[in-house]
């Protein structure tokens, strides 16, 4: 009997308390940055494309539907020839960002991507590529890689030497 | 048998091995670095350091680098020991301080043995946040990519290129912390085994050059045992396959055969099966549209086969199955082999000698163990690199023996015994035509004309007690012969190595006439044939007609249709000849990969499999059946197996509707009932539908990635996965999960293992044969005491003509063979056509370096620049064989000058 009392009490004092619904679609969801949405790729802060074609992406995705090529252009930089996510497979675990090196693949908050054609939900990477730097702006992978791909010479990327005179036997 | 105990554990390990290959083979991971088992030990890296203790009772214990100590009898040691793994992992930290963080952009990633001993050691995170070394790149050609930076300093590289495969180009420079492996300047690599470093470097500084064109990770790649087909060692590798296109080849270790190393021939020349010049679509020509379907191409070949008479023309590039297929289809009688007669013969010959069972076929690791060998004729440099590799390990391995003895030195003990070894070499004579590199390590190298090659095999088995006449020679070529017999008779496990790369047949009979005088009791005497190219010998097996009577028979009869198999004819036989047979043959059908001038005479035109896209069986020069497997099935679904479009042709032919399904054993069984000589090559490969534990092998490693996105730009459903009805292995990633036995591992992976390094993990002992090893079927039987018949009958000597000269081909390593040419790196590497002769006879035409020469051969003029050299014998000019464009010529004729132009 008490327990029932104090039921109907608790019921009556939620209409007091805040609604925790929203009129969705009317009125959107706020969304904290780092939740785990559509997947995009950036761009690194010079404008070019941050994926380097790695497959960590790839090979961490626990249902397999990211699939790439990576190519490279005239000044050896690599980037990704085509970059494909099958959404209707993806479980927007964040793998991906988790496993990706040069933070090129990242999830935003949005998830307003339902299709009625489950072919629509294939994102080649025209449709994934943003141009922004996302979550991490600033950063460069060819700046701290050490290796030549058009965007620094050998040695003046961060924390490099000059490159070695081989012909130096100086200490 | 020695009992050590490793962390208090009982073992009984190998005596003269050293405790890095101790723990190595009992399974225990170790970190290494410069170790390599082809190479040995000199403990640069310091990265496999253990504790070995004095006694049971020490404690204490003093840290040793593993690889450079032996192992006693009660050794304790610990492998586990906290200083010695601290050790471990302060040693990786070190060399990772200057290690660049490009992993993402390096193509060693997820392949990378320098990956893997990090993890193994521990060291998970970087501590040095200081500024690291950089060095400027080369260009070092077309194979080989070159990124300095992530060098840790193991001296595998130079140790490989310089001291195993015997290049020059590549080297160490500067000093202390800043050396740099390299070339004195940018610049092709010289050694055409420099496709190795990708595999030996430890880490990205050397990566495949082809491979980045259409960059795969190891574990994206789908992958299937395969066999080269770029010459007649049969060299066993792995090719992979992403997205329907050939990504890259990688050596299969196989204690028998290849070992560790490939050729660059063998390693860079697969781009052929993604070339744009493949023949896509089956044709029937003289049609408004040529392009059919199969059902119009079976009614078309249907009316064809009922009113013609068939004919089949092998081929020695086809498997085993492809071209008993084609017998099977035209009667016994009616399959001819598709090359040149003379050459026929040749390899006609070398079977009768193998088969003899008289002397033992020498596969490659006999060679490497030989303590001496004679190559007779055969530019195995050029013709069969890998080969020429295992030789120049023979004449190393027995200059170190020889030091080695009565000294108490263990032969992994490299950089000891090399220094101890200085300049001296096992002994090996090359007696070729012209120079080679390796006469750098021959003891002597004698370059005569074929003639006068045969005639110092015959003086040499004159020598060795043979009923074989006595044969006069010029003075010095006596001398040689009287110091190559002697060598011969001295050595316990001789080799003998002849081939029909310069097309005479009495090479053949000189050396086995050498072998056999010495094979005797206390002599394990071996001997090798090379052949031209990857199936010859199966072809050869085989005992069909020549050419020549194809070409009879086509020009008499007026009903005949040939089918021709995966052969272009006009590599093979002159042109006017060709041209005949097309000429005369009612109906073409021809079978191939790539278009050619062949293709060009076809009335039909169905497209084959290459090696990658289909199974087969190959015959190597040994006469070892090994069976490739199809790596992926290509989306084209007109491109199958030869064998398999002619078993259907043949139930097209018979009427027969039931649409039996045959396997490749199926196909070789057949072949066994219709060849008795063939016996066993049904078994040199496990059955179609062997399982392990009900499961089948898979030929994706359990990491390949993007299964529900890589065709779902095409349709988001995925489709099934295609089934391999011919072959144990599945086109998946599930199976069996353990590790396959020999003839069926698709890729080399260990937990922890990642590179290629991980065949440590597959293998009896570390550098020994693989477990359960089973590296094909040898199809010559060796008859321990069947009394050899010699051959007695001796060519006449050469004699140099006024004004004419003999034309013998000169092999290239790149270029000679037709499909490693389309590959674009091969092609960029193989030479111009030339014309090369000796300083003298130059001299007497007048001629220098680059003059113009132009000569006549059958009917036609070709204008060469000229080469000399000063190794080629006078009266004979040597051109390259085999280059794309170039017509096959008249080996062994005698040519004409027409005109000079300097």
């Amino acid at each position: 009997m008490l327990s029932h009392l104090r039921t109907m009490w608790l019921v009556f004092i939620h209409l007091f308390k805040k609604k925790a619904t929203i009129e969705y679609p009317e009125e959107k969801v706020e969304l904290h940055p780092r939740y785990r949405g559509r997947i995009v790729l950036t761009k690194d802060p010079d404008g070019g494309e941050r994926c380097v074609g790695c497959y960590l992406c790839a090979v961490a995705c626990p249902v397999d539907c990211i699939a790439l090529q990576a190519t490279e252009d005239e000044n050896g930089r690599r980037y990704p020839d085509f970059f494909r996510i099958n959404f209707s497979r993806c479980i927007f675990c964040g793998y991906c960002e988790d496993a990706c090196p040069t933070y090129a693949i990242q999830l935003i908050p949005d998830f307003e991507m339902a299709e009625y054609n489950r072919q629509n939900l294939v994102f080649e990477k025209e449709d994934l590529l943003i141009d922004s730097e996302g979550k991490y702006p600033g950063y460069n992978f060819y700046r701290v890689a050490g290796l030549e791909a058009g965007v620094k010479k050998k040695g003046e990327g961060v924390n490099e030497e000059p490159p070695v005179d081989v012909h130096s036997l100086l200490p | 048998m020695s009992t050590i105990f490793i962390d208090n554990k009982q073992y009984t390990v190998k005596e003269g091995k050293n405790l890095l290959e101790a723990c190595l083979t009992l399974g225990i991971d170790l970190p290494y670095f410069c170790w390599h088992p082809a190479l040995g030990s000199v403990g640069a890296c310091r990265q496999c350091a253990v504790k070995v203790f004095k006694d049971e009772n020490d404690t204490r214990g003093r840290l040793v680098m593993s690889c450079m100590e032996n192992i006693r009898d009660g050794l304790h040691l610990s492998v586990a020991d906290k200083t010695a793994k601290a050790f471990r992992s302060q040693v990786i930290e070190w060399l990772m301080t200057n290690h660049p963080h490009d992993c993402p952009v390096c193509d060693e990633g997820g392949s990378c043995h320098l990956q893997d001993m990090t993890v193994m050691t521990g060291h998970d995170y970087r501590r040095y946040h200081f500024k690291k070394r950089t060095y400027k790149n080369q260009y070092l050609g077309p194979f080989i990519h070159h990124e300095m930076n992530r060098c840790i300093q193991c001296y595998r590289c130079v140790r490989y290129y310089h001291d195993y495969a015997g290049g020059k180009d590549l080297n160490v420079f500067a000093a202390h912390n800043h050396v740099y492996f390299g070339r004195e300047k940018d610049g092709i690599l010289e050694s055409p085994f420099s496709g190795n470093l990708a595999e030996v470097c430890p880490t990205g500084v050397f990566t495949d050059k082809t491979l980045r064109e259409h960059y795969t990770r190891k574990w994206d790649l789908t992958t299937a045992p395969s066999v080269c087909t770029h010459c007649s060692v049969g060299c066993n590798t792995i090719a992979g396959e992403r997205y329907g296109q050939l990504r890259c080849i990688t050596n299969r270790y196989n204690s028998q055969v290849n070992g560790y190393f490939l050729c660059d021939r063998g390693r860079f020349g697969y781009e052929f099966v993604n070339s744009a010049n493949r023949i896509t679509q089956p044709l029937i020509r003289s049609r408004s549209i040529e392009a059919v379907d199969e059902a119009v191409l079976m009614d078309h070949l249907r009316i064809l086969m009922s009113t013609h008479t068939l004919i089949g023309i092998g081929s020695p590039r086809a498997s085993v199955e492809s071209n008993t297929a084609l017998m099977q289809l035209v009667g016994k009688e009616n399959f001819y082999q598709g090359i040149n007669d003379t050459l026929g013969f040749i390899e006609k010959r070398i079977v009768e000698v193998m088969r003899s069972g008289a002397v033992q076929t020498a596969s490659l690791q006999d060679v490497q163990q030989a303590d001496a060998i004679l190559v007779l004729g055969e530019d195995i440099w050029n013709t069969a690199p890998v080969m020429a590799l295992a030789v120049r390990q023979g004449v190393m391995k027995t200059a170190a023996q020889h030091v080695l003895e009565n000294r108490a030195l263990p032969s992994w003990h490299d950089a000891a015994v090399r220094e101890l070894v200085q300049q001296e070499k096992g002994f090996l004579a090359n007696c070729t035509i012209s120079s080679s590199p390796l006469d750098e390590i021959s003891t002597c190298s004698v370059h005569l004309a074929p003639d006068n090659l045969a005639r110092l095999g015959f003086a040499i088995a004159n020598r060795l007690n043979t009923p074989v006449p006595a044969v006069l020679l010029d003075r010095d070529v006596q001398d040689q012969a009287a110091v190559i017999a002697a060598a011969l008779q001295q050595a316990k496990r001789p080799v003998i190595i002849s081939g029909a790369g310069c097309y005479n047949e009495a090479l053949i009979r000189a050396a086995f006439d050498i072998a056999a005088a010495l094979n005797t009791h206390e002599r394990e005497v071996k001997l090798a044939y090379v052949m031209p190219e990857s199936n010859s010998m199966g072809l050869a097996i085989m005992n069909a007609a020549g050419f020549e009577n194809a070409v009879l028979r086509a020009t008499r009869e007026n009903n005949i249709a040939a089918i021709v198999l995966e052969n272009d004819l006009y590599r093979h036989v002159p042109a006017p000849i060709a041209d005949v047979f097309f000429n005369s043959c009612q109906h073409c059908i021809v079978f191939d990969t790539l278009n050619n001038a062949t293709t060009q005479k076809a009335d039909v035109l169905i497209p084959a499999a290459t090696f990658a896209e289909g199974d087969g069986t190959l015959v190597n020069y040994e006469g070892r059946a090994q069976r490739f497997y199809q790596v992926y099935v290509p989306a084209n679904k007109y491109i199958q197996e030869s064998w398999k479009w002619l078993l259907k042709l043949q139930a097209v032919k018979t009427g027969n509707t039931n649409e039996q399904v045959y396997h490749p054993e199926d196909v070789l069984t057949m072949c066994q009932q219709l060849m008795p000589q063939f016996a066993g090559i049904a078994a040199s490969a496990p059955h179609h539908d062997f399982r392990i534990n009900g499961q089948s092998m898979p030929r994706e490693p359990h990491r390949y990635s993007g299964r529900t996105a890589m065709l779902a730009n095409l349709a988001v459903s995925e489709p099934k996965p295609k089934q391999d009805g011919d072959s144990p292995f599945s086109f998946t990633m599930e199976g069996y999960t353990g590790k396959p036995p020999s003839p069926l591992i698709p890729f080399f992976w260990s937990p922890g293992w990642n590179s290629i390094q991980s065949v440590n993990k597959y293998q009896q002992e570390v550098g020994g044969a693989l477990r359960n090893e089973n590296a094909g079927a040898a199809l010559f039987a060796y008859k321990r005491n069947g009394a050899p018949v010699y051959f007695k009958d001796i060519p006449e000597p050469f004699i140099v003509r006024n004004e004419k000269w003999l034309l013998l081909p000169q092999w290239h390593v790149f270029g000679s063979e037709e499909l490693s040419a389309y590959a674009k790196g091969v092609s960029e590497l193989s030479p111009q056509p030339y014309i090369a002769m000796s300083a003298s006879d130059a001299d007497q035409l007048g001629v220098v370096d680059g003059s113009l020469l132009s000569i006549k051969v059958f009917e036609q003029t070709y204008e060469l620049p000229v080469k000399t050299n000063g190794t080629i014998p006078n009266g004979v000019v040597l051109m390259p064989a085999g280059l794309t464009g170039m017509p096959v010529m008249n080996w062994n004729s005698w040519i004409q000058v027409v005109s000079i132009k300097l």
